[in-house]
């Protein structure tokens, strides 16, 4: 694909695209950024503070995490810091995305970046599996999403108690959504296999190691575990 | 707007931004060796149930598993709409419902 030809793909058709791809994070986000909003502004953060934060950090769990910390008056330090850990596992989604996303210039790497998170990279990194995807689409679920977030979360923290809670199963969008795109990347027993044994040890670290360290090194591990036993399942039939 | 929260969420951006863009930056534009190719093919189904399981199945501070929860349970009726329908929008809408039900019929 070169990249001069590209830029002018914006289409009505990639939007239409996008929208069809995105609505499930879209409704999730919605439901987590109205909940996200409320309690960011019981922590005391003001509506401007809660759409800065959800416009420059873009990520959730860390967001109510460093809300709470500022909530019960951590400092500076703290909070970066444990964002910065929390936030880690976005290294394997870039790295994963970098698959599918080849020869794209300095600039739209920077572009792209900026909306990787666990939602969007399930649902393009399904699309680009199943194929008739480019880095446009891709985009426009980025952004889409975000502008979901953003404005929810503003929201949230405008609207305070009056969110209601619980509503129309909303709250389960997104683990219904993990699930579905769970299967899609499921192709083989060994590719069921690695997810089984990450979903495990993320659960074991999970209950045994303070912090949120657990999805990085579960799929690390597990992909590596993946990894040996198909070179070694290939070494086998070759000789 | 308090200049400590500025500098928190500045440094939060920053700290969050930088992870998302320099394996992308570093690696889209070169050749990656076959057995990178193949480490990174597993990572989605890794990280995706690395995040669903303990989400479902864990809860409370401090974390203990809870497997009797509607979170938990109803994952295996969500997952059945999935393979079935191999729809991402049924099984959101499946899980919903079914989300909706189970709340609306207890604990009340």
């Amino acid at each position: 694909m070169n990249s001069a030809s590209s830029d002018n793909s914006f289409s009505t058709a990639t939007i239409r695209k996008g929208v069809a791809a995105a609505w499930p994070v879209c409704l999730g986000y919605v439901a987590v950024g109205l909940a996200f909003g409320v309690i960011a502004r019981k922590a005391g953060l003001y509506p401007l503070e809660v759409g800065l934060m959800s416009l420059l950090v873009y990520a959730g769990s860390s967001q109510f995490i460093a809300a709470a910390m500022v909530g019960s008056g951590a400092g500076i330090l703290p909070v970066v810091l444990t964002t910065f850990i929390v936030n880690l596992r976005h290294l394997l989604m870039s790295s994963s995305l970098s698959l599918h996303l080849r020869q794209l210039s300095g600039p739209q790497t920077a572009l792209f970046a900026y909306g990787i998170t666990d939602e969007s990279f399930a649902v393009n990194s399904a699309r680009f599996r199943q194929g008739d995807w480019d880095w446009h689409d891709a985009l426009v679920v980025n952004h889409l999403s975000n502008i979901a977030w953003v404005t929810s979360t503003i929201a949230g923290s405008l609207l305070g108690g009056f969110v209601p809670n619980k509503a129309l199963g909303l709250d389960y969008a997104l683990t219904a959504m993990f699930i579905c795109l769970l299967i899609f990347q499921v192709r083989n027993s060994l590719q069921a296999a690695v997810a089984l044994l990450s979903g495990i040890l993320a659960v074991i670290i999970a209950l045994f190691v303070p912090g949120n360290y657990h999805v990085i090194i579960a799929s690390f591990f597990a992909a590596t575990v993946g990894l040996i036993i198909r070179r070694r399942k290939r070494r086998r039939e070759k000789s | 707007m308090n200049i400590e929260i500025l500098i928190i969420i500045l440094g939060m951006g920053a700290v969050t931004y930088i992870p998302r863009w320099i394996p992308l930056y570093l690696l889209s534009r070169r050749t990656l060796p076959p057995w990178f190719v193949e480490w990174l093919d597993f990572i989605p189904a890794a990280i995706l149930s690395a995040l669903i399981l303990p989400s479902i199945l864990i809860a409370g501070e401090p974390r203990r598993l809870a497997p009797l929860t509607p979170e938990f349970l109803l994952a295996f009726p969500t997952l059945f709409v999935a393979v079935k329908t191999r729809s991402l929008a049924k099984t959101v809408l499946a899980g919903m419902a079914l989300f909706w039900l189970v709340q609306k019929f207890s604990l009340t």
